[in-house]
């Protein structure tokens, strides 16, 4: 009952100073916000208002209907006409044009009598992202267009593939990065927060006085750990809640089953956390690991922005200790394709290993002395 | 049991600098008792063996009757410590600090408020305050109530008075003299040999090795070179002149005057006289004194070459 109390008292003071440091506070209720608005508004992969030049030599009823087309997709933008290739050479130097179409001269001609014609689309290669994604586009609106008028010529030959994106037909960049978001705020809060704040006490010597007390480590530790479970299971239910009622975002699966791989995910970065600061002394290391160590893998290795399957095989090896990876296959699995339990035990399972693993190895190493 | 600390052959190494060797002290139950060294004497190692932060390389440490290594659990509980650095919480005030430790000592402030109350008084004006806004001596003083809020038998202070300006650490030791009187064993280090006399007992700690234990007058009384206090218009003259004094044993600054001990016992001032008034000095004044604290540890210091005066 006593030991109760005490350790009570004890994370009543860790509230104390999460709220009374605004550094911390902001940290740990402005990020989650910001940057979900962020990548929500400002950083997509989406294209639009890709900046075209249409050099129509042929001037017909085919290369004006195609034209029109591609204008009234929304996402291009006619800047210019250009009259010869120099032109459109200076114009992609200047960047004042991403994308060139040209028409070859009697288009129409040419396509009643041999049923194809030649359009050549230039794009400015510097941005090979860019460039892929609306040359593609490009393409699809002029199949389109070919597709609709094939009834006065020949049926199209050949094979024809139609897309289907199944679970996000718009391709909307915000539900790729909803998932990455909780798994990097997640990281940042539970790992990065605890890792600080126990090295704080190592650093200004109270955790000399805290072991020199009635406190059992274990005590400490769970202590340092209660506040930032809760603090970061709040931040879960807040980005999920933004991210459906702003974005619009389904969460196609069971809620509590996300829930609860939420809060398993929650206990690998704490745990995580909790291991850094038992083989560190001061907050600035646990700060240097808790970035280095895990935020730049957890973006860049764990599929957040680049797909795993891209990378080279070192690289996907090591991603498979990266706790943000499984956690990412599953929420997407939850939120967009519904899956359940069932499909998703292995993730699970390798989170909740990695979980007891390094909670035992930062039991073993808490030290009870001074080094 | 007697003795509140049995400290037997302890010594610790970090990697090539040896903090102690071979120390033993014993401090009897209900001792005020100081241990005077300067910084790096080894002061800190010493206090962190003792509330068990530390293991000795070798050794044994005993403290309220449990083995500072097996049973470190049992002495946590029941001693005080107050590290040397300020260990409380900055970002928390002066009343949820004093909360915050009675609870993480399975007590509350209350249940004994009488012990404290003497020096939580004077800080209870300031009771909302951020602890880091207190001023040296009030840092001072909540420390000292935090590490005294479940009534422990044994305190160990670590240089409490350390940059803590005068009137303060006159109040302390006063505070201190009423703990004890408690019945509260106190184990206090400084650096401040003028605060040695205020001790039962007093340890001189240099290089990681105890020069002398001993109360304060008994320390004194190992001083036995014929002492004298000169004094002459130009300091830094006069030093530099008794030092080539083919009999000087030790010559010192000491406040405004220099601190003169001779070898041969049977010194007189006024041959010292007759010897300094044949330079241009001016104003001189010689007078033969009791040897203080300070006097006895510079002396202790000179010659001590590893062997233990006891």
């Amino acid at each position: 009952m006593k030991e109760w109390s005490s350790f009570v008292g004890f994370v009543v003071k860790e509230f104390y100073h999460i709220f009374r440091d605004r550094r911390t506070a902001a940290i740990l209720f402005g990020m989650p916000v910001i940057q979900l608005l962020l990548f929500g508004y400002a950083i997509r992969n989406e294209i639009q208002e890709v900046k075209i030049g249409i050099a129509d030599l042929s001037r017909d009823a085919v290369s004006q209907a195609i034209t029109d087309k591609i204008l009234s997709s929304g996402t291009f933008v006619l800047v210019k006409n250009p009259q010869s290739h120099s032109e459109i050479q200076s114009a992609f130097r200047s960047g004042a044009m991403s994308e060139a179409v040209i028409f070859e001269p009697a288009s129409d001609r040419e396509i009643q009598r041999e049923g194809s014609m030649d359009i050549q689309v230039i794009t400015d290669g510097s941005d090979p992202n860019v460039s892929r994604i609306i040359t593609g586009y490009t393409a699809s609106v002029i199949r389109d267009y070919l597709s609709e008028s094939a009834t006065t010529v020949d049926e199209p030959k050949g094979v024809v593939p139609v897309p289907l994106m199944m679970f996000n037909p718009g391709l909307k960049s915000v539900y790729l990065f909803v998932p990455g978001l909780m798994a990097l705020i997640l990281m940042l809060v539970s790992a990065l927060m605890t890792s600080i704040s126990i090295t704080r006490e190592k650093e200004s010597g109270t955790m000399e006085v805290l072991l020199v007390s009635s406190l059992k480590p274990i005590q400490i530790i769970v202590g340092k750990v209660v506040p930032y479970f809760l603090l970061s299971f709040i931040n879960v239910v807040s980005i999920l809640v933004i991210a459906s009622l702003v974005f619009g975002v389904p969460c196609r699966g069971s809620v509590l089953l996300l829930m609860a791989e939420s809060l398993l995910f929650i206990m690998t970065a704490l745990s995580l956390g909790m291991f850094i600061s038992t083989i560190t002394s001061s907050q600035q290391v646990a700060m240097m690991i808790s970035l280095g160590g895990l935020l730049l893998p957890t973006i860049l290795l764990s599929g957040f922005i680049f797909p795993v399957a891209s990378m080279p095989l070192p690289l996907q090896v090591i991603s498979n200790v990266i706790p943000a990876k499984w956690y990412l296959i599953i929420v997407r699995a939850i939120m967009l394709k519904g899956a359940g339990f069932a499909v998703l035990w292995q993730e699970t399972l390798v989170l909740a290993v990695m979980t007891v693993v390094l909670i035992g190895a930062s039991l073993r190493n808490f030290s009870e002395r001074l080094e | 049991m007697t003795s509140a600390v049995e400290v037997k052959g302890v010594t610790k190494k970090f990697k090539t600098v040896t903090a102690l060797s071979n120390v033993s002290l014993t401090v009897g139950k209900g001792e005020l008792f100081g241990i005077i060294g300067a910084d790096g004497a080894g002061k800190t190692t010493l206090f962190r063996i003792l509330c068990t932060l530390m293991l000795a390389d070798e050794g044994r440490a005993e403290v309220l009757g449990f083995d500072a290594r097996k049973e470190y659990r049992s002495i946590r509980s029941r001693i005080g410590y107050m590290p040397g650095r300020f260990s409380l919480y900055t970002d928390l005030s002066v009343e949820e600090n004093l909360k915050f430790f009675a609870t993480v000592f399975n007590t509350t402030v209350e249940e004994n408020y009488e012990l404290i109350a003497d020096i939580y008084t004077q800080l209870e004006p300031f009771k909302k305050r951020m602890a880091g806004q207190l001023s040296g001596g009030m840092k001072q003083k909540l420390a000292l109530c935090c590490a005294l809020i479940h009534r422990p038998d044994l305190l160990l202070l670590d240089e409490p008075t350390t940059g803590v300006d005068a009137v303060s650490r006159r109040e302390f030791w006063q505070m201190l003299g009423r703990l004890k009187e408690q019945g509260i064993t106190i184990l206090v280090s400084t650096p401040y040999m003028d605060e040695a006399s205020l001790c039962d007992r007093v340890a001189f700690l240099q290089d990681g090795t105890i020069l002398a234990v001993d109360t304060p007058v008994g320390i004194t009384g190992l001083f036995t070179a014929p002492l004298f206090s000169v004094r002459a218009n130009e300091k830094h003259k006069l030093l530099t002149r008794l030092r080539s004094y083919p009999h000087a044993k030790s010559v010192y600054a000491f406040g405004s005057s220099v601190h003169y001990t001779d070898h041969r016992p049977s010194a007189s001032s006024e041959e010292i006289m007759r010897y300094l008034s044949e330079s241009e000095l001016q104003e001189i004044t010689i007078e033969r004194i009791e040897p203080g604290i300070e006097d006895t540890f510079m002396a202790l210091m000179k010659t001590d070459d590893g062997s233990h005066h006891e």
